[in-house]
């Protein structure tokens, strides 16, 4: 079966519900199970918004590869700055958001774009990432928790594919110190940047490194959902091997080249034409897939379940105690700490009580003498 | 460096599916659905969610002498082809029996609240899993409306005044099957105009969706809609219906023309379901988080037009709650201090007191020991001479013979006492060592030797 129908085939199966019960009588229909359709309906009349990041040096293919999986160009008149301008560059931070549409659907997509990565001779300072994802936190924590919130921008990064250059033998320094920075953060997709340099067998032994590389420096990139455990053991098996191709190995392309009587996005070589969408070229087309067709929704919903409570769930942590540790500087009774106070206040009390117990005996007996003098 | 622009694709790029990513995903989840009924006892509120969800929830039938209104909530888990529904019916037990029903509406305005409540601390915990909270903020209010076909009743008129911006009310008309086509029409236009004219906003089915717009916007006019409920299956032509059979008809719950049962259906839960879900959420919910978190003092901009952050808010609450506390605490201390002192001085007071007396009593007794003291002596000194006398009586004695005792007595009191020597109390003494005498007086004995001789009985300090 080729490929490609399998891959659709795949896609349909991750996206439709699936009917686990046979449809009930018609005159015991309720109607509840139009929900689905509600909740659809109300979806596209909101639109959708979706934040993707792209790191990785310069003239690795990023705004090509964003091209090439949006269909569109996003980088209309960018200067290029030479080696020497480069020197002390620091990485910047420039967004652009579109609004696209595709049968309905609204998206506005915004790209996050990290120019000057890599750039610098010493290239210690990713900060400005961090900065920037930590900001659209919390920002987001501000805005959901005021009091009117009507309308909450969500700028919050959702994913961040990070191009590995593929003329290396697997992860450098820079890039594993770059994503452990970032994994708890954001949900990171690492890619094989401008894989037409490498024939299969070399693709496959830098992927099967790389992948050992993730697993011994506990790098926790995106992970694909578990199918469920009753899907058919084709879909099971498609599943599989989806995941055994990542980092997947992709190539992007701005242009439009005539290959087999079709006109396809690819590079033109001496030796041959790259096609772009073409799965034994490359997993440009698994990327898409997984990113855009069947896994958009979930990178937000990791992003918002899982990095985002981490965030908030630190920042008040770390307010919480900062506030302790400036009251027990300011004030003369510790708040925290309330035992020794107490153990001395305790004495004190005991004493008191000793001393009135013996009063009272005192009291006692004298009463009990003039009694017995009487 | 944000500029927004529209930009036209080159091809199938394949975001669409985002819609049915989003249904999938909720669909794995399940959805839930909250619906409260409030109406007097009887009149149909349970027979109408059988009626509604083709179900037999379990439920005795309510009494009509409940002490208050009491809500009570039933969960249960539905399931329609690949949908699952979690349904909550909350039902009013006991609304509308009391004779007085000032409080009525209070125990369910303060379910609702709880309800919000609950969520609104699940939102701010610091380990929060809203995902899979299970959200029991009430989605829609069914005012089941008794058939009187005259106009609203105020106890109605009341409570929906105090539910309206914290829930959506579908006001209904029960056991409409009282009332004929053209009273009903009359009592629907009442309720309506009724209802405006006290500003009670009841929930109206949205028009801003294209795909719903008309058919909501036509059901609008339809409120509120006349119901009939039965679970009681009857034949009618060649097909069996949910109906009540009367001796003079059927009335069919499926007939449009016979209830707005169908349209309540089809609003309720196969149009809108999802548009209540939402409503609740962010309108209801927003205004009683708002109003809440006002209350506890968090604020959006201070007067100067600055976002406050919620860190500097919490900080400020933080620091004013702990100095409210510290100041308690110097309070407590102070008071305890005081109290010790009060005590210890009252203790003190009464053991100065007890010395004071205790001292009074030792003079006292002192002073009584003295005198017994001295009585004593006295009584001793008395007995020494008496012992003298006698010495000197009974030597007399022995020197002179026995008299009668009758002339003796006389003769002893015509005779001087100044008789009596020396050498008589010898006699005495020696006389009484040897026979205890009887007489009264030692001075008649004195005077009497019989008796010192003859009598036994001796008399000591007693005399005195």
């Amino acid at each position: 079966m080729d490929a490609i129908m399998l891959q659709e085939k795949l896609v349909e199966r991750l996206l439709c519900p699936r009917v686990r019960t046979a449809r009930q009588k018609e005159k015991q229909y309720v109607g509840f199970a139009t929900l689905p359709n509600q909740v659809h309906r109300k979806s596209v009349k909101k639109g959708f918004d979706f934040t993707l990041m792209v790191a990785g040096e310069s003239g690795m293919g990023k705004s090509t590869l964003v091209n090439s999986l949006f269909l569109t160009d996003l980088y209309k008149d960018r200067k290029l700055l030479n080696a020497e301008e480069r020197i002390n560059q620091t990485v910047e931070i420039i967004k652009h958001t579109v609004d696209i549409e595709e049968k309905g659907v609204k998206l506005k997509l915004t790209i996050v774009d990290t120019p000057g990565f890599g750039d610098a001779v010493n290239n210690n300072d990713w900060k400005p990432i961090t900065d920037y994802i930590d900001q659209q936190f919390e920002q987001y924590f501000r805005d959901e928790s005021g009091l009117n919130r009507k309308n909450i921008q969500d700028n919050r990064v959702h994913c961040c594919l990070y191009f590995i250059p593929p003329f290396g033998h697997g992860l450098r320094p820079v890039d594993v110190e770059f994503m452990k920075a970032l994994h708890e953060k954001v949900n990171i997709i690492p890619l094989i940047a401008k894989a037409d340099c490498l024939t299969p067998n070399e693709i496959k032994k830098l992927k099967d490194r790389i992948r050992e590389e993730i697993d011994k420096f506990g790098i926790k990139v995106y992970q694909f959902p578990e199918c469920d455990s009753d899907e058919d053991e084709e879909f099971k098996q498609l599943d599989k091997e989806l995941k055994e191709c990542t980092p997947f190995a992709v190539i992007g392309s701005n242009t439009v080249v005539e290959a087999r009587g079709q006109r396809v996005r690819g590079r033109l070589y001496p030796w041959g034409i790259v096609e772009v969408e073409n799965q034994s070229h490359c997993d440009f087309v698994k990327l898409r897939n997984m990113l855009i067709r069947s896994h958009m929704h979930d990178l937000k919903d990791v992003t918002c379940d899982v990095h985002y409570e981490n965030y908030r769930a630190q920042c008040i942590q770390e307010m919480t105690s900062k506030l302790a540790q400036d009251n027990r500087m300011e004030s003369p009774i510790p708040i925290l700490p309330l035992s020794t106070p107490d153990a001395e206040t305790e004495k004190l009390i005991k004493m008191k009580d000793e001393e009135l117990k013996r009063m009272q005996e005192m009291l006692n007996k004298m009463q009990q003498q003039m009694h017995d003098k009487d | 460096n944000e500029e927004k622009r529209n930009l036209s694709l080159g091809g199938h790029v394949g975001f669409d599916s985002l819609p049915d990513q989003l249904v999938s995903k909720s669909v794995t989840q399940g959805f839930c659905f909250n619906i409260l009924c409030v109406g007097e006892t009887g009149i149909g509120k349970s027979t109408l969610m059988n009626t509604l969800f083709n179900t037999m929830f379990e439920n005795e039938e309510a009494s009509h002498y409940q002490n208050g209104v009491y809500l009570r909530p039933r969960t249960y888990d539905l399931q329609e082809s690949n949908v699952h529904l979690k349904l909550t019916i909350v039902d009013t037990v006991g609304f509308g029996d009391q004779i007085n029903k000032d409080d009525s509406y209070k125990p369910i305005v303060d379910y609702i609240d709880t309800q919000f409540e609950n969520y609104l601390q699940e939102e701010l915990k610091i380990k929060r899993s809203l995902f899979n909270y299970h959200d029991t903020r009430i989605h829609i209010c069914l005012y089941f409306i008794a058939p009187t076909g005259h106009s609203l009743k105020s106890l109605d008129l009341v409570t929906m005044k105090k539910l309206d911006s914290k829930v959506n009310i579908i006001p209904i008309i029960a056991k409409a099957d009282t009332i004929s086509k053209s009273e009903l029409h009359k009592f629907k236009i009442k309720i309506m105009s009724e209802l405006v004219s006290n500003g009670v906003q009841i929930y109206q089915f949205p028009t801003d969706d294209e795909a719903v717009s008309e058919i909501n916007a036509s059901m609008n006019a339809h409120l509120p809609f006349a119901v009939v409920g039965s679970v009681e299956e009857v034949k009618v032509g060649n097909k069996t219906v949910r109906a009540r059979q009367y001796p003079w008809g059927v009335v069919q719950v499926e007939n449009e023309s016979h209830c707005d049962f169908v349209k309540l259906r089809e609003m309720l839960i196969r149009v809108n379901m999802e548009d209540l879900r939402e409503q609740t959420h962010a309108r209801h919910y927003e205004l009683y988080r708002r109003c809440k978190l006002e209350e506890m003092g968090f604020k959006d901009t201070d007067p100067d037009s600055q976002p406050f952050s919620l860190q500097e808010t919490y900080e400020a609450k933080r620091k004013e709650f702990l100095g409210d506390l510290q100041r308690k605490e110097e309070e407590m201390r102070q008071m305890f201090v005081n109290k010790v002192k009060e005590t210890e001085s009252e203790l003190k007071e009464k053991e100065r007191e007890l010395h004071d007396k205790f001292e009074q009593l030792k003079r006292m007794h002192q002073e009584e020991k003295r005198k017994v003291e001295e009585k004593r002596r006295d009584l001793e000194e008395e007995m020494n001479a008496f012992n003298r006398k006698k010495v000197a009586a009974e030597t007399l004695s022995l020197s002179q013979p026995l008299k009668k005792d009758k002339d003796k007595k006389k003769s002893v009191k015509m005779e001087n006492q100044s008789g009596v020597t020396a050498s008589s109390s010898k006699v005495m003494m020696a006389k009484a060592n040897v026979e205890p005498l009887n007489c009264q007086s030692w001075w008649q004995a004195i005077q009497c030797c019989t008796c010192l001789v003859h009598n036994a009985a001796w008399r000591p300090a007693g005399l005195f």
